[in-house]
């Protein structure tokens, strides 16, 4: 259920996130939380674009952490074998992923449901599969080290720095998300979702408004990827495997499809989570595994989507 | 044809499987009236209503719009072409409100581009007040401005019915094709109905009906073309309609229209 907000509070739930990333660390004990916070808004940006096409266009993506590695790579390779600045692989790396996700997409995004969801899969491993074996670029299945982001002289690293700029980044993609959903292209998406056929014959063309929300995911998922190795100070083709993609998904769905801030609180709990059960040492996995299925039992709609019809009834 | 024909079918085939759904069928439609296309369960009503309106393509003949040929055209193109419709099975978007559902159908009106609507410029918020406003007046045409920001989900069946033509209303339609907007309505409402297709057409929309309940076919039809088995059965007025023999008896049996004539005659 997509929760509708008159037009002037349409930005009320970044401001509540805002609020929340300021609060939040008087309450870090070290910079340790930092570092999670840090990232958490990171993945939660690529959650956040693949919401917009999961949770509001309904086209599934198994694939998306191909796009995060094609980002994660332009700012480990751009510097290392093109002599770019890192901030302009960002840009090199959101372009190609255009370039990418424009050309993968207009014959992919003809499927539907699984055959969608398989062809997704496929692309993400061609990706990784492309990643580790172009080592002469890419350092195979070693990985390469990242040269730091610098940005007007300023030296963006450490947990504290990080923790702020991926903030900032998270707000604004959020901004551009809740934009989008209350636009044309915005009402188009959803219409499209609930039923393919009445939007077609409204006039949307179906088509080429699934590949623009397609390319504009992939392009949240790019700076994330870029993000999170510029962060880690190296990169290896894992980035763009199917376990990340698989955890996109699973930070859309458990937030809830189609809440923005949902993907936000998504990415938080898969990220915090694992953090906390760190202290069962051999059943951490278990524990994880059972505390996502659990939430798929009882809260299926999604943790935000949840507390919104708590609250509103 | 002469101008004033807005759709033309001409000779159209389409099989599913080796079962001819519609069969030779042609028809013209002169604008700005109530064609109605009746016949029994099965005669390939809906399926000829999906041809024309570019869902399903045809394997023989032609569709023109408005003396254009368009066989073939998606829907969308179609729909930009000034073509609307309504579904047997409502096709509402049922996670989003009654206004949100007519808002899509101003789709063909806006012109936004995508990097505009990521930044609300002013010009997407000056559209979406434009589209909010024409939804709203749609929704008003059907009697549905208190509903309109319920979920469409939540709303009566009847309610369903008459947003979906809201929705259609909202892109200003030349050609209206509406699939058995009375279908699973009660007496009141189907009487407001035959209300609102009278005001379309009184706005100059052409309308093209397929409906099985014959009271209201009767009431706004100006033209009627009877379809049987996928083919094209006879076509006249009202009166015609009602008086002809093979009508009668693709829909009662033959042994029941003999004695319906003989009764009447």
């Amino acid at each position: 259920m997509i929760v509708r907000l008159p037009v002037r509070y349409r930005l009320a739930p970044v401001a509540v996130v805002a609020a929340l990333v300021v609060v939040l660390p008087q309450f870090f004990p070290s910079a340790y939380y930092y570092r999670v916070g840090a990232l958490v808004f990171i993945l939660a940006l690529a959650a956040v674009g693949l919401n917009l096409l999961m949770g509001f266009a309904g086209q599934v993506s198994l694939g998306h952490a191909g796009f995060v590695g094609i980002g994660a790579y332009a700012v480990a390779v751009g510097p290392t074998h093109l002599g770019l600045p890192p901030w302009l692989s960002i840009v090199a790396g959101a372009v190609l992923s255009v370039c990418v996700a424009g050309a993968v997409g207009r014959p992919i995004l003809r499927l539907k449901g699984h055959y969608l969801a398989v062809a997704t899969l496929g692309f993400g491993l061609l990706i990784a599969i492309v990643l580790t074996n172009e080592s002469a670029w890419t350092g195979g299945p070693d990985g390469m080290s990242v040269s730091r982001l610098t940005l007007f002289g300023w030296r963006v690293s450490g947990s504290v720095t990080w923790y702020w700029v991926a903030a900032a980044t998270l707000l604004i993609g959020m901004v551009l998300a809740f934009n989008l959903i209350d636009s044309p292209t915005g009402r188009a998406l959803r219409a499209i979702h609930d039923s393919d056929v009445a939007a077609r014959v409204l006039g949307v063309d179906v088509a080429y408004k699934k590949l623009a929300i397609f390319v504009v995911s992939a392009v949240y998922a790019s700076v994330a990827g870029s993000y999170l190795a510029l962060f880690n100070g190296h990169v290896t083709p894992d980035i763009a495997g199917f376990l990340r993609s698989v955890e996109l998904v699973a930070m859309v769905v458990l937030g809830g499809m189609g809440s923005i801030v949902g993907s936000f609180v998504g990415a938080a709990v898969l990220v915090v989570l694992p953090q906390t059960f760190t202290a069962l040492h051999d059943y951490e996995h278990v524990a994880l595994g059972l505390a996502i299925m659990a939430f798929m039992i009882f809260v299926r709609q999604g943790i935000v989507p949840a507390v919104v019809r708590w609250r509103t009834t | 044809m002469a101008n004033n024909v807005i759709l033309e079918v001409e000779r159209l085939s389409i099989a599913f499987g080796g079962v001819h759904a519609v069969n030779e069928v042609s028809l013209a439609v002169p604008a700005g009236m109530v064609f109605s296309i009746i016949g029994p369960n099965g005669a390939g009503k809906t399926t000829l209503f999906n041809v024309i309106s570019g869902i399903y393509v045809p394997q023989l003949g032609c569709v023109r719009l408005a003396g254009e040929e368009v066989t073939g055209l998606s829907p969308d193109r179609l729909a930009r072409r000034g073509l609307s419709r309504t579904f047997q099975n409502l096709q509402l978007f049922s996670r989003m409100t009654a206004l949100e559902n007519v808002m899509v159908g101003r789709h063909r009106h806006e012109s936004t581009g995508i990097l505009s609507e990521l930044l609300h410029l002013p010009s997407v918020s000056r559209q979406n007040r434009l589209t909010r406003d024409a939804a709203l007046s749609a929704l008003a045409r059907v009697g549905l401005a208190n509903d309109a920001e319920q979920p469409a989900g939540s709303l009566a069946y009847g309610a369903l019915k008459r947003l979906e033509i809201a929705r259609a209303l909202a892109s200003e339609p030349k050609l209206l094709l509406l699939d058995e907007p009375a279908a699973g309505c009660n007496p009141v409402e189907t009487r407001g109905l035959e209300e609102v297709i009278r005001s379309i057409v009184a706005e100059g929309v052409t309308v093209v009906l397929v409906e099985h309940d014959m009271r209201l076919v009767m009431n706004v039809s100006d033209r009627i073309h009877v379809l049987a088995s996928g083919r094209s059965l006879a076509e006249g007025t009202a009166a015609e309609i009602q008086s002809n023999l093979a009508v009668m008896e693709a829909y009662l049996g033959v042994d029941h229209s003999r004695e319906r004539a003989r009764a009447v005659g």
